[in-house]
């Protein structure tokens, strides 16, 4: 498989505060990768200097193979589709998505031809002579896009171009990009702050934070095994719990350890983290791994008493929020919409479980004061 | 609210209406009246086209209104190349820091009374003048020369009075111009001309617009700058009308000159935003 | 290109290059007239003869410096005064014309629109010839009917004042709405929900909202009208504003205490742009 984007230990610093620190990750042709991280964790000036609007500070970005240090914006096989999408609003739709080939001096009757096949291709047939304050915000998209993507760029880039939409539109815009992303085969480089849409739409995904990649993976695994603490919080949501270890069996394949909370459950999870019997852990556990009433036969399962809350619904969102007996401490549990959970009622006192596969854990954090 | 008078109207109607019925609306008629009245030969006064004959029949009106129409045109040219990069260098370009130190430095010049700024010109450049006193003291000239009075520093000095009115309106139209939309266009491949021509000036339309509309107007009204900086031999037509009412004290004929003045004002105007397709109740804004 | 792209050093350079020069251009003449100003000789120009203020304080009657030139001080006593005028009346009327315009609705708005931007499109020197003619008509009218001879319709401070004034207002208008076109109106009608009139409205809230433009526009018209020129020249009877006086001076040949002038208007009217500009801020 050919690489098309290499980028090598690239830092950019502005003055003494490092916004990117040493990032390095490589993506292959036709990949749809993505950059997901919180605001401010440095994934647009990545995507910046990968454009070529600045020049890192240290490292190296190559694009099919060639580097492009010292080469500007407009010499570079990468294009960027922007935040706000930066169509032109001084030009018509034909005249937005020729910009780039008129530049390439390109012949009248080709660009044309060209034009019109684009415009075929988003979905907008005809729509050359619109205006770009016509255009709904899901049109607008596919315009910015089709602009860029005639250029043939080896990599597309895009600025969180769906953040500024419905949710409703950009429920249906992530389907769409995707699918076009199949149907083109352009290599796509995307940043997010949302989750979902890096989830949804992505080969791989990169959840970057403070500068640095946490981990680089599949959506499924960046799910089910996420390398750090961060990771496991910022991609779905989470449980987190504090425990310590009290003891530890290997068996085959996998190590399992009994574990005890300050609240006085004991628990057995599988652990990769190099830990030892005495280690104080963070324990992460999925609302939707955690059951209601599980089935006495099932033997494997962790139990544990909960005291309903509140029920806060949200179609097949919905979760129960509950207390542990004596305690505090909030845990919020999957309610599946299936009606054999309709009677529990706030105040209920009741059972739930979760299986020692489904737990994730971690060396405790220090905690910084 | 709906009875009755609405008070609040009247109150602020009445002063503004006075204002442009009696300071502009009726002075302009007036001198419209004028300009078609004359003597005739028996010296009785009466409806006439004489004056608007006698402004085509002798060259020397007809070619003065023309010279400074043309000249009023390439002013208000020059005065936008020179300003607009300056205009981009402050909201573009340079760092926000120096930004608002610099765009309050680039108009205080401007401040300061027209007279005045005229005057420093006049020092720098006449015969005794200061430019002509560096060049011989660096061996540049052995004799002095005299740069004042022609066209070309007529030209320079009523460049400089206009710029300000060039400037504020670029430098307000340049602000709301989205980084990005430059931004996507260099990542396009646009080179820095195109980008210019296709992004920039197109989104700057209005202001420059504008800013022409002022210069051009200002430039055709001036009369000081001509007067000062101009040479003996190229008259402004404000000269002209200034000879007839003030030297001549031929009112009637004054009259005409004005009237022809204000046409050509808006005429031009007027098609400088047909060309432009631009609406004057917008570019005002 | 711009500032967060980066860029070849030629363009920068170059770029700085000719911001340099341009502003060179545009203080050269105005610090020459300053520097001038405090030379020791009897024409303002060089070589330097060394400083002196004589041609602020001097009193003899080869040098008579500034503040002892009653025709100058006079001119320049007439020039304030007009300018208080005329600011105090085209900021009156310019106010009620951003109301008029941004908040009522009328048949033939858009006409008094356009006739309001009319100064605009007027060069000054025929508003001054217009208003001089009408002036004149005016008086004729009452000389020839009631047999009154009207003081105010020959040329003279007033008809000066009048005669910037009809400008400048537009200007004021112009300001003036500008900034009421951001105003919230929800805050007008809150006003008016808790019980005030719209008089009291008008009062508490809206003027107080624009405050800073009011008094911007009040300074912008003072400086337009102290510096005015191209209108006054027709209308000037026998008290010369500054303006007129100085170019009557500046045409006939030149003395340092016309520098010395310069000076203290350059000096005056940036006090002023300054003063104007903390109250835009202020705006802001």
């Amino acid at each position: 498989m050919q690489t098309d984007l290499s980028v090598v230990n690239v830092i950019k610093k502005f003055q003494d505060f490092t916004a990117v620190d040493s990032v390095s990750f490589d993506v292959e042709k036709g990949r749809f990768f993505s950059i997901l991280g919180p605001s401010g964790c440095g994934k647009t000036t990545l995507l910046r200097m990968i454009s070529g609007f600045f020049e890192p500070t240290g490292g190296t970005i190559e694009i099919k193979g060639k580097n492009m240090a010292g080469i500007p914006p407009n010499k570079r096989p990468v294009n960027l589709i922007f935040q706000n999408l930066a169509l032109f609003p001084m030009m018509n739709v034909g005249q937005n998505i020729a910009f780039g080939l008129e530049r390439q001096n390109e012949k009248r009757s080709v660009i044309k031809r060209k034009t019109g096949k684009m415009l075929e291709r988003v979905g907008l047939p005809g729509f050359e002579n619109k205006k770009v304050d016509q255009l709904s915000g899901g049109q607008k998209q596919r315009v910015a896009i089709a602009r860029s993507l005639i250029l043939d760029p080896t990599v597309l880039l895009l600025d969180e171009p769906l953040g500024a939409l419905d949710l409703k539109l950009r429920e249906q815009m992530k389907i769409e990009l995707k699918t076009l992303q199949t149907q083109v085969g352009t290599t796509f480089v995307y940043i997010t702050h949302d989750q979902s849409e890096a989830l949804v739409m992505s080969d791989h995904v990169a959840v970057m934070n403070e500068g640095k990649f946490e981990q680089v993976d599949t959506p499924r695994n960046l799910y089910a095994k996420p390398l750090t603490p961060f990771v496991a919080r910022f991609v779905g949501e989470n449980n987190q719990w504090s425990a310590k270890i009290t003891g530890i069996e290997d068996t085959q394949d996998e190590r399992v350890a009994m574990i005890k909370t300050p609240e006085g459950n004991v628990f057995k999870t599988i652990f990769r983290e190099n830990l030892n019997t005495g280690d104080d852990i963070d324990l992460f556990l999925r609302p939707e791994s955690l059951l209601l009433e599980p089935d006495p036969s099932i033997e494997t399962l962790n139990r544990f008493n909960i005291i309903v809350k509140s029920i806060l619904f949200d179609g097949a969102n919905s979760r129960i929020l509950a207390l542990l007996p004596e305690s505090d401490r909030e845990i919020q549990i999957s309610l599946p919409q299936t009606r054999q959970f309709d009677h529990i009622q706030p105040g209920d006192k009741i059972e739930s479980g979760w299986s020692p596969e489904s737990g994730i854990t971690f060396p405790r954090e220090k905690v910084v004061p | 609210m709906k009875s009755g008078i609405r008070w609040g109207l009247v109150i602020f109607i009445t002063p503004v209406l006075v204002w442009l019925t009696v300071l502009i609306l009726l002075p302009q008629v007036d001198m419209f009246i004028m300009s078609i009245r004359a003597e005739n030969e028996l010296g009785e006064m009466g409806f006439s086209l004489a004056n608007f004959k006698l402004f085509f029949l002798e060259p020397i009106y007809w070619r003065t209104f023309a010279r400074t129409a043309i000249f009023s045109i390439l002013v208000t040219f020059l005065t936008f190349l020179i300003t607009m990069p300056i205009a981009f260098y402050i909201t573009k370009v340079v760092s926000p820091k120096f930004q608002g130190f610099l765009s309050v430095l680039i108009l205080m010049p401007f401040w300061v009374s027209e007279l005045v700024r005229v005057y420093g010109w006049m020092i720098l450049l006449r015969e005794s003048g200061v430019i002509n006193h560096f060049l011989i003291k660096f061996g540049l000239l052995n004799k002095p020369i005299e740069m004042l009075y022609n066209d070309a520093t007529m030209i320079t000095g009523l460049v400089y009075t206009s710029m300000l009115f060039m400037l504020v309106p670029l430098l307000s139209v340049l602000e709301s111009l989205d980084n990005s939309l430059i931004e996507a266009a260099y990542d396009l491949g646009g080179s820095v001309w195109s980008i210019a021509v296709r992004i920039v000036i197109p989104h700057c339309l209005p202001g420059i617009v504008s800013g022409s509309i002022v210069v051009f107007m200002l430039t055709l009204g001036n009369y000081l700058t001509p007067n000062l900086m101009g040479g003996k031999n190229g008259l402004w037509f404000t000269e002209q009308i200034y000879n007839q009412f003030i030297a001549s004290f031929n009112w009637n004929q004054g009259s005409a000159f004005g009237f022809l003045l204000l046409i050509l004002s808006s005429a031009i105007i007027w098609l400088g935003l047909k060309l432009t397709k631009q609406r004057l109740g917008k570019v005002v804004q | 290109m711009i500032r967060n792209i980066p860029q070849t050093k030629a363009y920068s350079q170059g770029f700085r290059l000719y911001i340099i020069l341009y502003f060179i251009f545009l203080f050269a003449p105005l610090a020459v007239t300053c520097v001038l100003a405090f030379n020791d000789s009897m024409f303002p120009s060089l070589p330097w003869k060394g400083f002196t203020l004589e041609w602020f304080t001097g009193h003899t009657l080869e040098r008579t410096g500034i503040f002892n030139d009653q025709i100058n001080l006079d001119s320049i006593w007439v020039s304030f005064k007009v300018a208080f005028f005329v600011s105090l009346l085209s900021t009156f009327v310019g106010t009620m014309g951003a109301f008029l315009f941004e908040q009522e609705d009328f048949p033939f708005k858009n006409l008094l629109f356009f006739l309001m931007l009319a100064p605009l499109v007027i060069p000054g020197v025929i508003l001054g010839i217009s208003i001089l003619l009408f002036s004149n008509t005016l008086g004729l009218f009452f000389e020839t009917h009631f047999g009154l001879d009207v003081g105010l319709f020959r040329p003279g401070f007033w008809l000066v004042v009048l005669g910037q004034f009809s400008f400048i207002t537009t200007i004021v208008t112009l300001i003036v709405s500008a900034r009421l076109k951001k105003f919230d109106h929800t805050l007008e009608e809150a006003a008016m929900n808790l019980g005030a009139t719209r008089y009291e409205t008008i009062v508490h809230i809206t003027l107080k909202f624009l405050r800073p433009a009011i008094l911007g526009a009040m300074a912008v018209s003072f400086l337009m009208s102290f510096e005015n020129f191209n209108t006054t020249l027709f209308l000037v009877g026998s008290q010369a504003t500054l303006p007129i006086n100085l170019y009557l001076q500046v045409r006939d040949g030149s003395t340092p205490v016309i520098n010395a002038i310069s000076v203290l208007m350059i000096g005056g009217t940036s006090l002023l742009a300054l003063a104007n500009l903390y109250f835009s801020k202020q705006e802001r």
